[in-house]
């Protein structure tokens, strides 16, 4: 076994045991940071891999929140068939956007992107009578359960969170050890060269962020499972900042950054909130300062002075 | 009322939303034009406007007139003295570059955003317009054979809303006497061209930066300013003529004034139009896909030329 | 002057009516252009004759305003330029361009992988340049030199039917071109089309000569036919080597 993969595996069998060492609000805490790391995963994929800065991640995000939340609130979906909704929904959305924001670069994809998160924030507001808007709607604790577990319970929702988070990183892990991943490095690196090598880059962008929305439309699916709520905040702009604000502390491009920097802000969140309410403004500070003083994120400065296999 | 009235008030809510929307976007494009870069934290900049002219108009506490003359001077100074300083600590320190100037004035726009609901709080708070007199209009109907002038209840304007059309239109008007005209619109022009040419030349480039940043935040402020007495200030008033600003500047072509001045009054008037007679929220979501759209087919935007 | 050299083995790439017009000027005019399978073949002419415009065209890095190309027999003018590499072209870039952030190996694993080749390419390919030493460094901290090497070593790996080389000697140094020299007459068998103003690599590796001049062809032959070609003289190696 090779030591980046022995190295995944061990952070998730630390992740396991801390249930049983940490008290219970640190494990709670861990559970929510375990899920947004699943979307900075996802998010990462597209950022930190290939090289595509998107701005409106949180439309995926929302998108699989929703696939899974109003299929159960409405329809009385089980947990099971709404995931499965969830991650189709989201892969369609990811889909759609990509071939349509793809026609576009830099700058411009990233308002492109941004703007197709607003649009779809704004019909998560204007069908309010489904969604409930900004106020959301909580899900019936009857229905968040899976093989008889509890997932509204603490342990429940400890150890769903952790199968899903070790799922989505080893599948990274693969991921970016194949040739497809490889490849997505490739066209970060340097788009023209990659397709003068003969790489389809538009094809290659495409399948990235279909797969980067649907581990994002997971962890929203995932966090209104185990916190049982959706609301079209987490669809909002914000919500498409924070993936990026936690990659970019973490590392981008590394695959234990995105675990890393939303662990690192969440407490750093939990901290700001005995001061104020204003948690954004420790976002605000840390994006500036990550831009000037730390642009490749724990992890990747990592790498880079120490650790050159780190993955 | 009926449609035509109506429509007519409509229209005229849309000036107004268009005249303080070319200022605001104006800023966004010069900054564009010049710099090459996004400022994501335009949007505030606006808000600190309106929140400083609050602050002006109930620190004096005279007559509005004379709160409102100061707030229209002082607003626009500080913020755009804020707005330079940010430039020459944080941008120009990350060397401009298109994708890390984005993700630092997101950074930006969450400690205004938020430094500020710390401060002034969540409410949002009036100021007073320097004068505010109704002025019904009139509507012509075609009764019993003949043309005839008649007041709708409710087709009606006030003086402050008219000026406000007036003075963004007096500011443009300064500010294109300025790019053309003066020494320091000849170096920004410059700059625009080449940048590293005009270093060569000895154009203090990070100087001029600092102060086109700093113009085109003002250039929010004053909006900002002319819009409090109408639309009280709030922390999160910012977003929607970020929004707005982008898809003015993105149709009437990357960092092109006259074409952000026409797609203002084109944005402006519509907007105007639409969410008197649709949902607002649908309207909303029509604009900002449509404008997806252009960005998608057409990137140099609906005004712009094609680049060979 | 199209018909000074007759080619004899079916040709690999053909050009016609190959036009590229950038607002209104004209980089290249009808070019018709035939490279015969296995041929190393040299494309000179003054700067600004439209060289690297052509093989743009050719590889589909820039769309041609109007004509044909033909690769092995099959019309490739519509084919975006990842498709026309995978049917067997490799291109070297005039101003290097490597993944300069990961390893040499990882350079040309990528280029190897892409067209089918395993470790075995990739170790052999580096061998055979002499990068195997640095195969680990990543590919920004080597040499100049020993970019443009990898840039060749990439090409190599891709094991391709047309090797296009834009300026490959361009800045370096005199024993690195040597072993360029050595290297390019080493590949038997690959169709080789070498965009070049070094004339002793031009007159060393080629055996057949295209002269471009003001986005046309001015003449063609063999090095000794374009040596004494007198309007070649007078456009071109008149003024470059005075």
């Amino acid at each position: 076994m090779d030591r980046a993969l022995a190295l995944h595996l061990g952070v998730i069998a630390a992740l396991g045991l801390a249930y049983f060492v940490l008290p219970a609000y640190h494990a709670g805490n861990l559970a929510r940071i375990m899920v947004l790391a699943i979307y900075a995963m996802g998010f990462n994929l597209a950022f930190g891999y290939t090289g595509l800065l998107s701005l409106g991640h949180a439309l995926f995000f929302g998108a699989g929140m929703y696939g899974l939340a109003l299929s159960m609130q409405h329809f009385g979906a089980p947990t099971l068939p709404a995931l499965l909704i969830a991650l189709v929904a989201s892969a369609l959305v990811a889909a759609v956007v990509g071939a349509l924001a793809l026609r576009t670069k830099g700058v411009a994809f990233m308002i492109v992107t941004l703007m197709f998160a607003q649009a779809g924030y704004l019909t998560a507001l204007y069908f309010s009578a489904w969604t409930r808007g900004e106020e959301g709607f909580v899900l019936p604790q009857a229905l968040r359960r899976f093989a008889g577990f509890d997932l509204s319970s603490a342990a429940g929702r400890y150890f769903a969170a952790l199968l899903l988070f070790a799922l989505t990183l080893l599948l990274i892990g693969a991921i970016v050890r194949a040739p497809f991943g490889r490849a997505l490095i490739a066209i970060r690196e340097n788009e023209p060269r990659a397709t003068m090598l003969g790489y389809d880059v538009q094809r290659l962008k495409w399948f990235a962020i279909i797969v980067s929305g649907t581990i994002s439309g997971l962890a929203g699916a995932t966090y209104a499972l185990l916190f049982g709520y959706a609301g079209a905040s987490f669809a909002a702009v914000p919500y498409s900042i924070l993936p990026l604000l936690y990659v970019l502390l973490g590392g981008a491009g590394t695959t234990l950054g995105p675990l890393v920097g939303t662990a690192f802000m969440i407490y750093l969140f939990d901290l700001s909130s005995s001061l104020t309410d204003a948690y954004m403004l420790i976002a605000g500070v840390v994006l500036v300062l990550l831009t000037m003083f730390l642009p490749q994120g724990m992890l990747g400065t990592l790498r880079k002075r120490a650790l050159p296999w780190l993955p | 009322m009926d449609f035509g009235p109506h429509l007519m008030l409509a229209i005229l809510e849309g000036a107004v939303t268009a005249a303080i929307l070319a200022l605001t976007a104006m800023g966004l494009s010069v900054v564009f034009g010049v710099m090459r870069v996004v400022n994501v934290a335009h949007g505030e900049f606006y808000m600190l406007g309106a929140v400083i002219a609050w602050f002006v108009a109930t620190t004096l506490g005279a007559h509005p007139a004379l709160g409102f003359v100061a707030a229209l001077i002082l607003a626009p100074l500080l913020v755009g003295g804020l707005a330079a300083v940010a430039d020459m600590l944080i941008l120009q320190r990350i060397g401009y570059d298109p994708e890390r100037t984005i993700v630092a004035t997101i950074g930006m726009l969450y400690i205004i955003q938020q430094g500020t609901l710390m401060t002034f709080g969540p409410d949002a708070r009036p100021v007073a317009p320097p004068f505010n007199s109704r002025i019904p209009l009139p509507w012509l109907e075609w009764a019993e054979g003949k043309l005839s002038f008649y007041y709708p209840w409710g087709l009606s304007i006030t003086s402050y809303k008219l000026f406000v059309i007036a003075a963004a239109a007096l500011i443009l008007i300064a500010l294109w006497l300025f790019m053309t005209r003066t020494r320091a619109g000849l170096v920004m022009r410059a700059t625009q061209q080449d940048s590293a040419m005009a270093q060569a030349f000895g154009i203090p480039v990070g100087r001029v930066y600092a102060l086109v940043f700093g113009l085109g935040a003002a250039l929010a402020a004053m909006g900002a300013v002319l819009v409090v007495p109408i639309q009280q200030a709030h922390y999160l008033m910012g977003h929607d003529p970020l929004l707005l600003s982008f898809i003015v500047v993105i149709i009437g072509g990357l960092g092109s004034l006259p074409g952000t001045v026409i797609a203002a009054v084109l944005i402006g008037v519509s907007d105007g139009v639409i969410s008197v007679f649709f949902s607002p929220t649908l309207a909303k979501i029509t604009a900002t896909l449509a404008v997806a759209m252009v960005l998608v087919f057409r990137p140099q935007g609906l005004l712009g030329k094609k680049a060979h | 002057m199209a018909a000074l050299g007759a080619a004899g083995a079916p040709a690999i790439l053909q050009t016609r009516g190959l036009t590229k017009t950038y607002a209104g000027v004209q980089a290249n005019v009808d070019v018709d252009f035939d490279l015969p399978t296995g041929q190393i073949r040299a494309l000179i002419g003054p700067n600004g004759a439209g060289k690297s415009t052509f093989v743009g065209m050719l590889c589909g890095r820039i769309p041609a305003t109007r004509g044909t190309v033909m690769f092995d027999n099959k019309d490739i003018s519509r084919l975006p330029a990842h498709r026309r590499i995978r049917l067997g072209i490799a291109y070297t870039f005039q101003i290097t361009s490597v993944f300069t952030g990961l390893s040499v190996r990882e350079n040309v694993a990528l280029a190897a992988h892409r067209a089918g080749g395993t470790e075995a390419t990739v170790t052999e390919v580096l061998a055979r340049v002499g990068l195997s030493d640095r195969a680990d460094q990543p590919a920004g901290d080597l040499s100049y030199g020993h970019q443009r090497i990898l840039e060749i070593a990439m090409g190599l790996a891709q094991k391709p039917r047309l090797f296009i080389l834009d300026e490959p000697t361009q800045g370096l140094a005199e024993s690195e071109v040597a072993e360029f020299k050595a290297l390019i007459r080493g590949l038997s068998g690959t169709t080789i089309l070498l965009i070049e103003h070094n004339m002793s690599v031009v007159m060393e590796t080629a055996q057949f000569i295209t002269v471009l001049n003001h986005g046309a062809i001015l003449a063609e032959g063999t090095p000794e036919q374009i040596r004494a070609n007198p309007h070649v003289q007078a456009a071109y190696l008149g003024t470059e080597d005075a």
